[in-house]
């Protein structure tokens, strides 16, 4: 009994934990057009960081700030140096360069921190849990889930409502029109591109203690985020919610009723809903 | 002289468009740019701002040579883009596009015209401000000429380069527009228009440049651009 709230709640917390990831690969994807195949190693950076710098100071909260930072200037300067070079020869030389990062990123990591799965270990408040009207939920994924909306809610306030992500959403229409009308569009690129590394590490690092830290975790959430900003419409951001949430609940409740099919019946939904809108459920028609 | 086009070449990869075009636009004129379809009159104003960068020949806008520089660059001086197809920001509402208009940090100085506001652009053009919440790709298609019109207006542009604004549109509304062009031009801003119909484009320019292959065969007045006769026959829709 409880089973089905519980996975319901399972759900929404790898949800929130998608779309941290998917919103900054549809986000780049919608203004430069280049799928970002180093964005998951983004994430798993972020994890492995978060382990180290748990390790070295002892204080979760501090991983939660520093290695976001640590991504953000990472993401940038890999936007700047490598992808910005490349841009004139075209869109597979950008989706190269970014497989590339990732490439080498997976094995450094695996240089550094060993090919093995690191336990990150929480202490104190976050590792207990809370009665939910009469069920018991861990307090970490709550948690985690708390840091999604949140962060979607900052998101969303800059967004709409300053004159930066206006730019940013002009930016997914129409780059060539917001260059014309006096933006440094490469400017934005860089640093939206740095922001979405960013929000990618956060997502690795409030990742990292409750599934495990190891070099195949970028790969591994990467066809997922994959799946949501497909089925959500490249480029739309409502998308990638709405997208987080089916393939979150899709997920938790698939690996409950039929474990041995979960992964499949995400790719039948990815092909129901391109049968029937081509663009995504929030994407643009061509 | 506002702006100076000196026997530019531009060219897409490498087939060659336009062969050495030149031409001039004085402070305060509205000079329109005439040719049949594909002669490369859009490719003249996308080498004007910087989209497409001429292989040779310089573009002197008050004095300063373009060539070479980013479209933000070139719109930061103070020349406002307008391209065919309208590109207003579909996702975003009229409010919105309004808003991107405006240059972050350096904007032109020295302009001679009004400085525009939004509350200005409302005033002005009060339809717009009746869509002031409604997406772009809902607004119809004189709408959206209009609001691209607005959009490059609010970063004070002391030129407009603006391509085709009539096409596509139904005769009244086509005048709608041309009639805002006027009141822009009026207001101390400077035009330089592409448009396929010279009969509407006489009514409100005050020069013409006629273009055939990526060449300019004529350069005149009204005056001088209905009396010749041939040329129209020749290099213009009939
Ligand atoms: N992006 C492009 N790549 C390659 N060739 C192009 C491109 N855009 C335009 N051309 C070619 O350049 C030539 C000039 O095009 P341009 O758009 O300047 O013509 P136009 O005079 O504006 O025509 P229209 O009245 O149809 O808008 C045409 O032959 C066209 O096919
Ligand atoms: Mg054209």
């Amino acid at each position: 009994m409880g089973e089905i709230p519980v996975f319901f709640l399972h759900g929404l917390v790898y949800a929130g934990l998608l779309f941290l990831v998917s919103s900054g690969l549809t986000l780049v994807f919608g203004m430069m057009n280049v799928l970002n195949l180093a964005h998951a190693a983004f994430y798993m950076l972020g994890a492995y960081f978060s382990y180290s710098v748990l390790n070295i100071t002892g204080h979760f909260y501090l991983c939660l700030i520093i290695c976001p930072l640590f991504l953000f200037i990472l993401g940038m300067l890999v936007e700047r140096f490598l992808l910005r070079r490349v841009h004139v020869y075209g869109h597979v030389q950008e989706l190269l360069i970014t497989f590339g990062v990732a490439y080498i990123i997976t094995e450094s990591v695996k240089w550094i921190w060993g090919n093995y799965p690191l336990g990150v270990n929480l202490s104190g408040f976050l590792t207990g849990s809370v009665n939910l009207f009469g069920l018991f939920y861990p307090v970490y994924r709550l948690f985690m889930f708390f840091c999604a909306v949140f962060i979607s809610l900052i998101m969303a306030m800059v967004l709409y409502k300053t004159k930066i992500g206006i730019i940013v959403r002009a930016s997914v229409d129409d780059t060539e029109m917001v260059n014309a009308l006096g933006v440094n569009v490469p400017v934005v690129f860089t640093a939206v591109f740095g922001f979405g590394a960013a929000l990618s590490g956060f997502a690795g690092v409030i990742a990292g203690p409750l599934l495990t830290t190891y070099p195949g975790m970028a790969a591994e959430i990467l066809v997922d985020a994959f799946v949501v900003i497909v089925i959500g419409g490249m480029g739309s951001l409502g998308g990638a919610i709405v997208a987080s949430l089916m393939i979150g609940e899709l997920q938790s409740f698939g690996a409950l009723l039929f474990p041995k099919l979960s992964l499949a019946l995400m790719y039948m939904l990815m092909a129901a809903v391109l049968i029937i809108r081509p663009s995504g459920l929030f994407g643009e028609e061509q | 002289m506002l702006l100076q086009v000196n026997e530019i070449h531009s060219y897409y990869e490498k087939s060659h468009i336009l062969h050495g075009v030149s031409m001039r636009i004085e402070q305060g004129e509205m000079v329109c740019l005439l040719g049949r379809n594909g002669v490369g009159k859009s490719t003249t104003l996308k080498s004007v701002i910087g989209i497409i960068e001429p292989k040779q020949g310089s573009i002197l806008f008050k004095g300063k040579d373009l060539v070479g520089k980013a479209p933000y660059q070139i719109a930061r001086t103070g020349i406002g883009y307008v391209p065919e197809d309208r590109r207003i920001f579909k996702s975003l509402t009229t409010h919105e596009n309004l808003l991107m208009g405006i240059k972050g940090g350096k904007t032109a100085k020295g302009n001679l015209g009004q400085a525009w506001s939004i509350e200005k652009i409302y005033r002005a053009f009060p339809k717009l401000e009746e869509r002031r919440g409604n997406k772009g790709a809902h607004l119809s298609g004189g709408e959206q000429q209009m609001l691209t019109v607005a959009r490059t207006l609010m970063g004070n542009p002391e030129l407009i380069l603006i391509d085709e604004p009539t096409e596509g549109l139904a005769p009244l509304i086509a005048k709608d527009v041309l009639d805002m062009l006027s009141k822009v031009l009026e207001s101390g801003v400077s035009i330089l228009m592409v448009e396929q119909n010279y009969k509407a484009a006489i009514k409100v320019a005050g020069r013409f440049y006629i273009m055939s292959k990526g060449q300019i065969f004529f350069e005149g007045d009204g005056r001088a651009l209905m009396e010749a006769e041939d040329i129209r026959k020749n290099y213009l829709e009939v």
